[in-house]
């Protein structure tokens, strides 16, 4: 047994353990899932001297309260997030990308998000946890991952195997920039909607529901009128996909997602916005902003530019 | 043979096979998957197969669209195995514990209960597909005088191991699942295992799996 470990006072609402996800398995209907918003889990897990591909603790909303026992090790948190560090009688405001260290006793209580969805705790060190397809990414849906598939429950106890020698302190200036629009491309149905659904789909804002998870975002607004078929035969999905069902209200596909569907697809999430649209909370507007093939390549290839830059900053 | 190359959205190719679902295109899609399976294209990450489609996830970190499309167009897919199949035996409960929308595909199908499981039962089916969730197999076709809709309002939770049909199709329910199909009985098998890595799924794309109605005791006493 490990005698480094932590101990779940309160959960959180929907807390995990994430990596890079799992690939190749999408032919079994297996998703990637993997950590929501990719730039702040990497910042993570390199302000704490991890390997990039390093499982962290993923909570959405309310996060987790831990308390640490063990050897002294570094934690860093990311993401939009108001955290406290309580060391024996005090009790300090937490600031997200900088590391702290924290040892024997030390509490760690991640209040919440803030105007945004997910928020990252990386830890120093390894977590002793189970690999599937060599991922420890918790899908609750198909209890597959580490933690038998399930989230993070109250009064458990999460060991270390391994704590990390280098107990540099890091820090670095990010802030987390919201968009306007979620730029996408046009979806293979694209032409099953009707001119007023399609000017709707661009033109209108709609709303975050609180229908909304791992799985998938749900949007309400003015309905998108198909003029085709409510229905496809069911066919392959990806993340990012939005297809719109016969209720007219767009349900765009998040990490989690069912492998294969049968609504029509009006568009499909440009890459270089999905780490940001996964961070709209209910109640947040959406627009649509139509963008071609070659420049979401661009753009993509630029935000991982940018990503890749602030992870060598630190 | 493909028809069409298509992007869907940035990070993937949209192979279309044609509208009809039938055998031989799917054994066309199979065939490709397998294909592109095998030679492992640095850069694709997934591979999703489907009636008549089959999606090629890559890594925009590491390739393209372009990149991606120009592969494909020059794959001999004829060169690879023939689609492997297996012939499998489905062991099923149809009673009333488990037969929850017989009495709805009664009125529908116009049908009595027996001539239901007689024309679903000891046929042989095609898996076309396996997913949505976790190892669920898309299994067809149906005889033409058992084909009913989809219920108006899905379950929020249909119970593991249920075996139902809607449309041309068969499904079975790996794990505790939202559904909308018309549920006939329940199988004790497990249809998809997460603690075998190499091979989670029993059923897979080209198998034939026929039903067998099994009793309430048989099934009770079937893990045992």
């Amino acid at each position: 047994m490990s005698n480094n470990y932590l101990e779940i006072i309160r959960p959180g609402i929907n807390t995990t353990f994430q990596d890079k996800g799992r690939d190749h398995l999408y032919h079994i209907g297996i998703p990637f899932s993997g950590a929501m918003d990719n730039r702040n889990y990497l910042l993570a897990n390199k302000l704490v001297n991890n390997n990039l591909d390093s499982a962290v603790i993923e909570f959405a909303y309310q996060g987790p309260h831990i308390k640490y026992s063990g050897e002294k090790i570094n934690f860093a948190v990311t993401g939009d997030v108001i955290f406290s560090i309580k060391k024996k009688d005090t009790e300090m405001e937490g600031k997200c990308y900088e590391s702290y260290q924290i040892e024997n006793g030390d509490e760690i209580n991640i209040i919440s998000t803030n105007k945004s969805v997910y928020g990252y705790l990386a830890l120093g060190g390894e977590f002793d946890l189970k690999f599937q397809w060599n991922s420890c990414s918790i899908n609750t849906k198909a209890n597959i991952g580490s933690n038998d598939g399930k989230k993070i429950d109250v009064g458990q106890r999460i060991n270390l195997k391994k704590i990390n020698s280098n107990k540099d302190i890091k820090k670095t200036n990010y802030i987390n920039t919201k968009i306007e629009n979620i730029r996408v491309i046009k979806g293979t149905n694209f032409d099953y909607f009707s001119e007023e659904g399609k000017k709707i789909f661009y033109e209108k804002e709609f709303t975050v529901s609180k229908l909304s998870d791992r799985m998938g975002m749900r949007l309400e607004g003015s309905k998108i009128d198909n003029i085709v078929n409510t229905n496809i035969k069911s066919e392959g999905l990806i993340k990012g996909v939005i297809q719109v069902p016969a209720d007219g209200n767009p349900i765009i596909m998040l990490s989690d997602h069912g492998t294969i569907g049968g609504y029509p697809k009006i568009g499909v999430v440009a890459s270089v916005d999905y780490d940001r649209l996964v961070q709209m909370s209910p109640g947040s507007k959406i627009k649509f902003k139509e963008i071609n093939l070659s420049d979401a390549e661009t753009l993509f290839k630029l935000y991982e530019m940018e990503t890749q830059n602030l992870l060598s900053q630190i | 043979m493909i028809k069409n190359i298509s992007n869907l959205g940035d990070a993937a190719l949209y192979c279309d096979f044609g509208n009809e679902v039938n055998k031989s295109i799917n054994s066309q899609v199979i065939k490709y998957f397998k294909t592109i399976k095998e030679k492992k294209f640095e850069g694709i990450n997934n591979l999703t197969p489907s009636y008549n489609k089959l999606i090629i996830s890559y890594d925009l970190k590491k390739t393209n669209f372009k990149e991606v499309k120009n592969y494909v167009e020059n794959i001999n897919a004829q060169d690879s195995k023939d689609i492997y199949s297996k012939k499998l035996e489905i062991p099923v409960c149809c009673h009333e514990n488990f037969s929850m929308d017989i009495k709805r595909l009664e009125e529908i199908l116009k049908l009595s209960r027996e001539k239901i499981l007689e024309n679903f039962l000891n046929k042989e089916y095609f898996c076309y597909m396996t997913g949505f969730i976790a190892g669920m197999p898309f299994l067809g076709d149906l005889d033409e005088n058992m084909r009913a809709q989809r219920l108006e309002t899905p379950r929020v939770k249909v119970p593991k191991g249920s075996v139902a049909v809607t449309e041309q199709f068969a499904n079975i329910y790996t794990f505790e699942s939202p559904g909308g199909w018309n549920i006939l009985g329940n199988t004790p098998l497990d249809v998809f295992d997460s603690s075998k890595e190499d091979k989670p799924n029993l059923i897979n794309p080209g198998d034939r799996v026929v039903f067998k109605e099994i009793t309430l005791d048989q099934y009770k006493n079937y893990n045992e």
